[in-house]
């Protein structure tokens, strides 16, 4: 398969797209927590329950089809191969869980892969909307509206003191997390980032590292979502959320400005020498290319670097994760393969770009 | 020292609690330590994964922490009518077994809630639209009744009268949007 093909059936409209404020905010995500009031919950049902609730899914997709995301198609998991499921881990369409421990999951995704809904994973129903750009509230309303529609088929399980109720008390309430990616190069260099982070977590907020072991965080990608989820309202939430995240923005921004003017020379020799290295090497691991893609993107931000487009970090960083890498290779690799074929994807990817 | 709950016998444990930033120290004696069901830390699993967390969030009663230690307890364990999880069970994997168990651990839930959401334990946010039209007027006939009660231990028969007319209209209409919504 070319590459040119391999990535438009790879690539989730979050990816590929720019959204406000997509210098620094590389996607904004909902997440809805749901269950059927009559089915007891994932952590015990039977399996014939768990069977129910995929028929009564099918039934309610038959019946009344929901049009306005695109197309839904249902994927049960026990049905995708191991590459498969690792792959729509690594698009953040499915949580390890639903593709590891839930032998009667599954999951209804949307054409541009914007709208995911996992089914029987820890709660019945995860509603998940994924957007580019920071859009909680588009993501917030896009959610709503599939959530009524879900509603006017099902029979939720919500009281009104402890509104919906889901399997972990740590969801009950509104069962929402609202969650946002956001490129923090800035604040790392200027080792700020260790001073903010104690104070989000104050305000009730979690800020982790993605695709790193624990704390760290690869290509200095940062996601930071509300740990509350009860007597707040969802849209008190998101623009809770939205308010630290501004002020995370214009932070970065300066912090950005800072570096041009007390260390340009620096800077500039660092975004190229890792332009260089991505466009040279020929064997890497993933957390070096997180690095290098993480000073690339910031030398594009910054204009530094201007024939490549914003989103190749956004890309790049999902496409060279292993799963994906042994879709693109057509099979299973080892560690050493990967980092040789990982090499060889960002090298045509950045040649991609050049002839166009 | 002495123990700071008793004030009689000597002081065998001694721990520093930072809850949010707030740091208070603790001496309690033995007794105390286990009525106050501060124990836990010392004897339960080790490890600290979320649901050990989770248990010392939800360690109010020591009753439900250490059935085997307490058999004069014993009956008392709830346990729930539809999916039969009990508080103990639901400690250890942090997780609800049906809808139903919302309801019969509610009282031990409130003040697990108020700690994992910062102090709220009432949902404030969206209503089902479908099933939400019931809720909310089932609210208000409530709201009316408790009135109505208070209104008729003051004697003031009048406003009595209104409330319960005001109370059989509401009730029509729940009635209308129940058979309406299904």
């Amino acid at each position: 398969m070319s590459l040119e093909r391999f990535l438009n059936q790879a690539v989730s409209s979050w990816m590929s797209e720019e959204g406000p404020d997509s210098d620094i905010v590389l996607s904004s995500r909902i997440r809805l927590a749901r269950n059927f009031e009559d089915y007891k919950f994932p952590t015990i049902f039977s399996h014939e329950e768990a069977k129910m609730i995929i028929v009564n899914m099918e039934e309610i997709l038959g019946r009344s089809r929901f049009q306005k995301f695109g197309q839904m198609e249902l994927l049960k998991i026990d049905e995708l191969q191991p590459l498969q499921k690792r792959v729509l881990v690594e698009k953040h369409l499915i949580s390890p869980q639903l593709a590891e421990e839930s032998p009667y999951g599954a999951v209804l995704l949307t054409e541009n892969e914007e709208v995911s809904i996992m089914i029987n994973e820890e709660d019945h129903i995860r509603i998940q909307c994924l957007f580019p750009g920071l859009q909680l509230s588009q993501a917030l309303d896009a959610a709503n509206e599939i959530d009524d529609w879900l509603e006017s088929n099902i029979q939720y399980a919500f009281d009104e003191k402890h509104g919906y109720l889901t399997s972990c008390p740590t969801n009950v309430g509104t069962g929402l997390r609202a969650s946002v990616m956001m490129h923090l190069p800035g604040l790392i260099l200027t080792q700020q980032i260790n001073r903010i982070i104690p104070a989000i977590n104050q305000l009730g907020l979690v800020v982790r590292g993605i695709y790193g072991e624990g704390s760290e965080a690869l290509g200095n990608i940062f996601q930071i979502s509300n740990q509350i989820t009860l007597g707040k309202s969802e849209e008190d939430i998101g623009r809770d959320l939205k308010g630290v995240v501004s002020q995370l923005i214009s932070q970065e921004r300066s912090a950005r400005e800072a570096l041009r003017k007390t260390s340009n020379i620096q800077l500039e020799d660092r975004i190229f020498r890792s332009l260089g290295v991505l466009s040279n090497s020929r064997i890497i691991e993933s957390k070096e290319a997180a690095k290098c893609l993480s000073d690339v993107r910031l030398g594009i931000d910054i204009g530094f670097i201007e024939n490549l487009p914003k989103t190749i970090l956004n890309e790049l960083m999902i496409l060279t994760q292993p799963g994906f890498l042994q879709q693109y290779a057509g099979g299973p690799l080892r560690p050493h393969e990967r980092d040789i074929r990982r090499a060889a994807l960002i090298r045509e990817r950045l040649i991609m770009e050049q002839e166009k | 020292m002495i123990c700071q709950e008793c004030n009689q016998r000597p002081a065998a444990l001694h721990f520093t609690k930072i809850i949010n930033g707030e740091k208070t120290e603790v001496h309690l004696c033995e007794k105390c330590s286990q009525e106050k069901g501060e124990m836990f830390i010392f004897t339960g699993e080790s490890g600290f994964a979320f649901n050990n967390l989770l248990a010392g969030l939800l360690n109010i009663d020591p009753a439900f922490q250490e059935p085997s230690q307490s058999p004069f307890h014993q009956e008392e364990i709830l346990q729930c009518d539809c999916c039969s999880m009990t508080f103990p069970q639901f400690l250890k994997v942090g997780r609800f077994g049906c809808t139903h168990c919302y309801d019969t651990f509610k009282d031990q839930l409130k003040p697990v809630l108020r700690r994992l959401h910062s102090g709220n334990w009432t949902h404030n946010g969206k209503i089902p639209k479908r099933i939400g039209g019931g809720i909310h007027l089932r609210k208000q006939i409530e709201e009316l009744k408790n009135d109505l009660r208070e209104s008729i231990s003051h004697e003031e028969f009048e406003k009595a009268a209104e409330l319960r007319d005001e109370i059989r209209t509401l009730e029509k209409k729940l009635a209308g949007s129940e058979k309406g919504g299904e």
